[in-house]
């Protein structure tokens, strides 16, 4: 039954805003505003109409909520669909928590274990990044002048014209026990057994930062660009070091940006599939391969719904936290 | 063919402000027709709304006697020359003429045989390849006048299009676009703020301020009767003396003002005891004695000189100077410091009730 | 060594650290691209070879994989361009009570983890097609319509930026203009909207092609039984590497490259004939002024 109203959900909500608009437009009288079917003549509504509509809806809004509603469902065969153990649980997500009754443990450790990992660690890259990136964005925003920044700017660019699984395969072979950084290493005679980057996860944390530099520098890159180079002076001029110059006049203004460029990290760092595939040791998971896992090992959709799901919200109030912290609102960051 | 244009009690609301108040006149076939007015005044809107692209919130507009509500700008038959010209930049010249025809289905001999008549009509002949970034500003406003005629509408409508234009160049377009209206013999709807302009082009104007139609008539009729203080500030240079009237004489007044009593003529119905307003035009005023009750005598503060006029600062009754705007007539004009006396006509000066004049 | 000099050593090696970091990793592979030995190898060098790039061209899986991804990409265009087109002009028109909620949804798919997007897209459609009846063959599990569909609800969004952007700083008067001359609605979109929006339409052409080609988290999802150059490319990655595939980032790298030259090439090329275009006008601006006197309606 909700299967068949959360279809119509977001039909009805479009339908409230066009009567709501209609009934302003009436109220107000007003000479300016003309109906949307008469601005644009017929053929043209009806194509703007269909493609919004198709794409708001039956692509945006639509798979969304039928994943979560999916994420409460059991695992049922196309036979099962529709009979009595047809309803709606929060088996999934307690899987998740709590794992199989038949294990030996009370909570389910592993899975549990991978997500606070994949969070930690994607917290612990967007830190990286921040810092590693921030040195090179104030550079470029504020002491290149015009074409040296523009020139930056393409040989940043240049590097992720490369699909990231192709990056990601670039530090695969960095960090082989063949790859050139042991092969270095050994030939200085500064550790005499290769020393397996990969298994220990380093390549990945490696190959995890290069891979959103870039949604971490512009952001930067942006907010700094916009600040009144007179204020740096000014600072300057009064005596206060480089580092306080930074934290109290910089970083204060640039927020938006900080907020915007680790949102945007952490999110797709969390989500990442390419580069753990590629560059994850065997032992260690990301909660995306758990996922991944799921729905074509497992075939069991619903449960990798909620994986899914999980991993969401866990993105969004990580998001929410961050903008809170920053006191910064949505809008700002939006770019 | 050509139409007449009816604004019918005519009022225009964006939300609670109100652009257009109750405007009611009827522009004549074949006229050419001026609104007049300071920026702001509604006459841009008035112009949309003829053209189509605003409806009116109360009362009707009528083309050719037909009722236009409800009907698009894309069927009316007016053309709409607008300010900044909005010729289409990625077409060239012939293209943009010939726009209209060419939506209207017209075969590619049609199209090419009206460029032909009009490019010859606008001086452009041959330069049709042209793309209109390679145009100077003169030769813009000439194709935007030339894609408008070629749909051979029944009114058109001109905003303010010699604005962006230098000053020579304004005044030989002005004789243009005369020239080229007698020529078609369509009914031209002009608007602007520039009122030499509206003078010499207009068989009538509409003289408009916030909203109001404050008078409609001939430029004599205008300039020599106006029916209230703003067309009188707005049209000409004209000096203004504000008071309140004492006597009444037939068709004179007379009016107690801070340079004393001055009396002019009375056509307006100003009544004794109203607060009116007396206006003295330049030309008016000689150096020298007039009648008692129409000479104004003070110390003079000092004289700007401005080519046919000159500006007089005399010493009021109060801490604020009076100034005379004095037209170039055989007597010469007072030096500072000397005391003098400036005398006019009273048949020359106008008498009407209290208004907002153009420069507040 | 004084202070400054401190400094701009400092500064000079973070760059040179943060350029090494960048720029290493791809050098390193692309060496590996064109050294002997069966596994990517940069150092030691044991002898140059174009031969890896005989068994990329040779891979069937992969070449398939692209052709795939080469389709799917043209998809994308065809179905985000208009839809971006569509939502542009609606967001410019949309109640304006509405347009906060519109612009959160439309661009939600942009932040939305890819995994996220193409598990909604394949959950979706399936249950839509069980609820229809529809089988295991139609065209609701058809790994080509569900990637170009999961792809687009992010890719629109992009489009739809690019040409808001443009859309923007287009001249109301020249629309009017247009339907003042007796044009139809269709007729001021087809001759005087879409001509200004071509640059935009091409950007976001262009664009979304690319990302199309190289998404790698929703397809993952979408593609169910097909496969795409991506997908070939992480099972390789994974099982198999050869320097075959540092043959691929080569080739990407130099496409890529001359791409951009021809596109600076024929910008340059525009911005001479605009320059061009100006200096005409400002002759016929002096010429104009110098001739003033002579009537112009002289003429019929």
């Amino acid at each position: 039954m909700i299967k068949y109203l959360l279809f119509f959900l977001p039909f009805i909500v479009v339908a409230a805003f066009i009567v709501m608009a209609a009934r302003d437009r009436q109220r107000n009288r007003d000479a300016a505003t003309i109906g949307f079917f008469r601005r644009n003549g017929p053929v043209l509504s009806t194509y703007f109409m269909v493609a919004v509509g198709f794409w708001t809806i039956l692509i945006i809004v639509l798979p969304q909520l039928y994943m979560v509603e999916y994420s409460f469902r059991h695992n049922l065969t196309a036979a099962e669909v529709g009979g009595p153990k047809d309803v709606y649980t929060l088996a999934n997500y307690h899987f998740l928590l709590f794992g199989r009754p038949s294990d030996n443990t009370a909570m389910n450790w592993l899975h549990i274990a991978v997500f606070f990992r994949t969070i930690i660690v994607s917290a612990l890259v967007t830190i990286f990044d921040f810092c590693f990136c921030y040195p090179l964005a104030y550079f470029m925003a504020q002491v290149a002048k015009g074409g040296g920044a523009r020139l930056l700017i393409l040989c940043l660019i240049v590097p992720f014209w490369v699909n990231e699984l192709l990056r990601a395969f670039a530090f695969k072979i960095l960090f082989a026990t063949s790859g050139l950084i042991d092969t270095l290493l050994m030939s200085t005679g500064l550790i005499s057994d290769p020393i397996d980057f990969l298994k220990h996860d380093i390549g990945l944390y490696a190959g995890l930062s290069y891979a959103y530099m870039l949604s971490m520098i512009f952001p930067l890159y942006n907010a700094i660009e916009s600040l009144d180079r007179n204020q740096i002076e000014a600072a300057r001029d009064l005596g206060a070091p480089w580092w306080h110059i930074h934290l109290f006049v910089v970083m204060p203004f640039a927020k938006p940006g900080i907020a915007s460029g680790c949102t945007l990290v952490f999110m797709l760092c969390a989500g990442a599939l390419a580069a753990p595939q590629i560059l994850g040791g065997p032992s260690s998971l990301w909660f995306t391969q758990l996922v991944y896992g799921w729905f074509f090992a497992a075939f069991d959709w619903p449960r990798g719904s909620a994986y899914a799901f999980a991993l969401l919200l866990s993105c969004i109030i990580f998001v929410l936290a961050m903008l809170r912290l920053f006191k910064v609102s949505l809008t700002e960051i939006a770019r | 063919m050509s139409a007449d244009v009816e604004l019918d009690h005519v009022t225009i609301r964006f939300g609670d402000f109100v652009a257009v108040k109750s405007a009611t006149l009827k522009i004549e076939n074949g006229e050419f027709f001026s609104f007049l007015g300071p920026s702001g005044c509604g006459k841009t809107t008035i112009l949309r709304t003829i053209s189509g692209f605003l409806d009116p919130s109360e009362g009707t507009v009528r083309i050719g006697g037909q009722d236009m509500r409800g009907v698009g700008p894309n069927k009316r038959p007016t053309a709409l020359i607008f300010q900044n010209l909005a010729l289409f930049p990625l077409m060239t010249v012939e293209q943009n003429i010939v726009y209209g025809l060419r939506v209207r289905g017209a075969s590619r001999e049609v199209q090419r045989e009206r460029a032909d008549q009009l490019l010859s009509l606008i001086a452009l002949s041959g330069q049709g390849r042209k793309k209109v970034a390679e145009l100077s500003g003169g030769q813009k406003q000439r194709v935007a006048i030339a894609r408008a005629l070629a749909v051979e509408p029944q009114v058109l409508l001109l905003d303010e299009p010699l604005s962006a234009l230098d000053l020579k160049l304004r005044q030989h377009m002005r004789n243009e676009l005369r020239a080229i209206q007698k020529r078609v013999g369509i009914t031209f709807i002009y608007i602007t703020h520039d009122q030499g302009e509206a003078l010499t082009m207009s068989d009538r104007i509409a003289v408009m301020n916030e909203g109001v139609i404050e008078q409609v008539g001939d430029g004599k009729a205008i300039y020599d009767d106006p029916a209230t203080a703003f067309v009188a500030s707005f049209v000409g240079e004209n000096n203004p003396f504000h008071g309140h009237v004492v006597a009444t004489d037939g068709e004179f007044a007379v009016i107690e003002t801070v340079m004393g009593r001055l009396r002019g003529l009375n056509r307006r119905g100003a009544r004794t005891g109203d607060a009116a307003v007396i206006f003295v035009r330049p030309e008016s005023f000689r150096v020298g004695s007039g009648q008692a009750d129409a000479t104004i005598e003070s110390a003079v503060l000092n004289v700007a000189f401005e080519g046919n006029l000159s500006h007089v600062f005399l010493k009021g009754p109060t801490k604020k100077e009076i100034v005379l705007t004095v037209g170039r007539s055989d007597g010469s004009l007072p030096g500072q410091g000397d005391t003098t006396r400036i005398g006019f006509d009273p048949r020359a000066a106008r008498i009407l009730p209290q208004g907002k004049l153009a420069s507040d | 060594m004084s202070s400054p000099t401190l400094l701009r050593f400092t500064i000079g090696g973070y760059m040179l650290l943060f350029f090494l970091y960048l720029f290493g990793p791809l050098l390193i592979m692309s060496i590996t691209a064109f050294n002997t030995p069966d596994y990517p190898q940069a150092a030691p060098w044991e002898g140059f070879t174009l031969h890896w790039f005989g068994v990329l061209f040779a891979d069937e899986n992969m070449m398939r994989g692209l052709g795939n991804s080469v389709a799917i990409g043209i998809g994308v265009v065809c179905l985000s361009v208009p839809i971006g087109l569509a939502g542009a002009i609606v967001m410019t028109q949309i109640y304006s009570r509405a347009r906060g909620l519109y612009y959160v949804v439309v661009i939600s798919p942009v932040l939305t983890p890819g995994i996220i997007l193409g598990i909604s897209t394949i959950v979706f459609w399936d249950r839509f097609a069980s609820t229809i009846g529809a089988g295991y063959n139609s065209v609701f599990y058809n790994g080509f319509v569900l990637t170009v569909i999961g792809q687009a609800s992010f890719i629109s969004a992009y489009s739809m930026l690019i040409i808001l952007a443009r859309l923007q700083r287009f001249d109301k008067a020249q629309e009017e203009a247009a339907l003042d001359l007796g044009a139809s609605f269709t007729q001021v979109f087809r001759h005087v909207l879409i001509p200004f929006l071509r640059p935009a339409l091409f950007s976001a052409a262009v664009l979304a092609f690319l990302s199309s080609f190289e998404n790698y988290n929703t397809t993952t999802f979408t593609i169910l039984a097909k496969t795409t150059l991506t997908t070939v490319l992480s099972g390789r990655i994974r099982v198999g590497m050869t320097p075959a595939l540092s043959s691929l980032a080569v080739c990407i790298i130099v496409i890529t490259l001359a791409g951009a030259v021809v596109y600076e090439i024929l910008k340059r090329r525009e911005d001479a004939r605009a320059a061009e275009r100006a200096r005409t006008a400002r002759m016929a601006e002096q010429q104009g002024m110098l001739a003033v006197g002579e009537p112009v309606s002289q003429a019929v």
